[in-house]
């Protein structure tokens, strides 16, 4: 049976696509036969942020609607063996999703032997959130450590523990949390909130904390997702994240102010 | 298995020989619907081999609150007879119906006063109507027994305990109340064994308990039940009420903030003391 995990937030722009791209890519990486659907109907961006925008022919709700297969939308990724893309429609609207059909495609892939299936969920709360949280079994939320994100992504912890299909089956979603955009720095400083202020105020399992990093948007526009960069500090981190969601026990990095380097203590002496 | 005690005198006189002393017995009711001879002993022998461990002697009151045909010719003394010889002891009888309780005094039973009338001013001394939830501790055995009720004779046991719950049972919530959710406790007390998120919002009628930070808003008291309290692990709310008198987060702020609390109203003001 696949494991369904949408990653999901509330708020926009904390790094939902950026997340579901190297989540997704990481468990792929792993051998695991993996999809990745990007639900932000209207506002696609997962099939950029993995570059593959100029191969999409069908979408999602084309599937949903009958108009092609799940086969002929399915776009395989170029640098993960077992990872594929279904591409959101640009020129629909959320009301294109139906519960029946969202449930059929996930079911498609399940029967298709996908082990991971990754919902990539716009922000906001609405239809289109909606849709992507409702089959659940497990959810990443993914937060910047200031107030209004982590406010939003309480509010999305509620939704998704009172309206999922497993909430109505009285069952809970498996729910964790991934900080982005982490500044240790900033932390100590007071600019912005630490991880156990984050986690005490959601109560929730942390996934991982990504640091901010350039390489990420260098990553996102040049359409590789940053996990396929070992040397950066994020694509560490997200590979740590993808191990934890696989069910490794790894320690968390990147959460405070590094050491000064040796090579780093020397140059300033000499300087 | 005597569940209130109340003790009528402290000082013993040593010459006393006895001593007067409340007690809260359960009992089981056994509420009688038709009655035939043959039916009636029949199936309370059916009842007492599929529960051996409860028709040892136990005391029984009899009631007739629902009883459909003569009740003016009912033969207590054949009833008392059956139950007897199937391991029940009848002690009372419970009819409010004047031929059945002269043939109960002639035959020394007690006579309890009739259905949904208050023995007491709190606790009411009478089978619950629903073998409900709260008699977890009752052995399977006369679970059994409930499950396999049959007329005409209803038995009805829930060995526990015979005090009728007078008040709404609390509401207990385990896991965080997160933002922009709504909970409430309708005629009783909330307990939330988890933070309370802001944004997010508890309402009883009685007290609210947070095992948690309260981050969001609480209103206890909300039908005007100015005793009602809020208790919490860490004060950090946007809103506390009792009963309609509240204070925002700004006022709250001033002191206690982060402490374990309780919120109570005193005299038309909202006062907050720490739990120590």
């Amino acid at each position: 049976m696949a494991k369904i995990i949408v990653v999901t937030s509330g708020k926009g722009g904390v790094g939902k696509t950026t997340t579901s791209a190297a989540i997704s890519s990481g468990i792929a990486m792993r051998g695991h036969k993996t999809a990745v659907i990007d639900f932000d109907i209207g506002l696609r961006n997962l099939d950029i942020i993995m570059n593959c925008e100029r191969r999409v022919v069908y979408d999602f709700v084309n599937v949903i609607n009958g108009e092609a297969k799940l086969r002929q939308a399915l776009i395989k990724d170029k640098r993960a063996e077992n990872l594929y893309i279904l591409p959101a429609s640009q020129t629909r609207d959320k009301d294109a999703l139906t519960i029946d059909g969202v449930e059929r495609v996930l079911q498609e892939l399940a029967d298709d032997g996908f082990e991971y299936i990754i919902c990539d969920s716009p922000a906001g709360i609405e239809h289109g959130a909606f849709m992507a949280m409702y089959f659940a079994d497990m959810a990443i939320v993914v937060a910047n450590p200031e107030v209004s994100s982590v406010r939003d992504s309480d509010r999305i912890l509620g939704i998704l523990q009172s309206k999922s299909r497993r909430a109505e089956q009285g069952e809970r979603v498996e729910e964790c949390l991934l900080l982005t955009r982490y500044n240790p720095e900033r932390v100590e400083k007071g600019e912005m909130l630490g991880v156990k202020d984050v986690e005490e105020i959601l109560a929730t399992k942390l996934l991982g904390v990504i640091p901010e990093s350039e390489t990420v948007l260098k990553a996102s526009n040049q359409g590789i997702p940053v996990i396929h960069d070992t040397e950066s500090p994020a694509g560490q981190a997200y590979s740590d994240a993808v191990a934890r969601i696989l069910g490794e026990e790894v320690e968390h990095r990147f959460m405070s102010v590094e050491q000064k380097g040796l090579f780093q203590r020397l140059f300033r002496r000499s300087a | 298995m005597p569940r209130l005690k109340s003790e009528t005198s402290d000082n013993q006189v040593t010459t006393a020989t006895f001593r007067l002393k409340g007690g809260l017995f359960p009992l089981t009711l056994l509420e009688i619907s038709r009655f035939d001879a043959v039916d009636f002993e029949q199936q309370l022998r059916e009842k007492a081999a599929a529960a051996p461990g409860f028709f040892k002697q136990t005391p029984v009151v009899l009631s007739f609150d629902d009883f459909a045909g003569d009740i003016d010719t009912l033969p207590l003394a054949d009833i008392l007879a059956i139950c007897r010889s199937q391991g029940l002891l009848p002690v009372a009888l419970r009819s409010g119906v004047e031929s059945l309780e002269q043939q109960a005094k002639a035959l020394s039973l007690a006579i309890m006063p009739a259905s949904r009338v208050k023995p007491a001013p709190d606790i009411q001394i009478e089978q619950q109507t629903e073998p409900s939830e709260q008699t977890e501790s009752s052995t399977n055995a006369v679970n059994q027994t409930e499950t396999e009720q049959a007329e005409p004779c209803q038995l009805e046991l829930s060995p526990t305990d015979h005090v009728e719950i007078n008040h709404s049972p609390s509401k207990i919530i385990t896991t965080p109340i997160r933002s922009g959710q709504q909970v409430y406790a309708p005629g009783g007390d909330l307990i939330i064994m988890a933070a309370v998120s802001a944004g997010a919002e508890v309402l009883a009628d009685g007290n609210i308990h947070v095992y948690g930070a309260l981050r969001g808003r609480a209103l206890a008291g909300v039908k005007g039940d100015s005793s009602a309290r809020i208790f919490c692990q860490s004060l950090e709310a946007e809103l506390v009420s009792i009963a309609g008198t509240f204070k925002v987060d700004e006022d709250l702020r001033k002191e206690h903030w982060k402490m374990p609390v309780q919120v109570g109203l005193d005299e038309q003001t909202l006062s907050i003391t720490p739990l120590v």
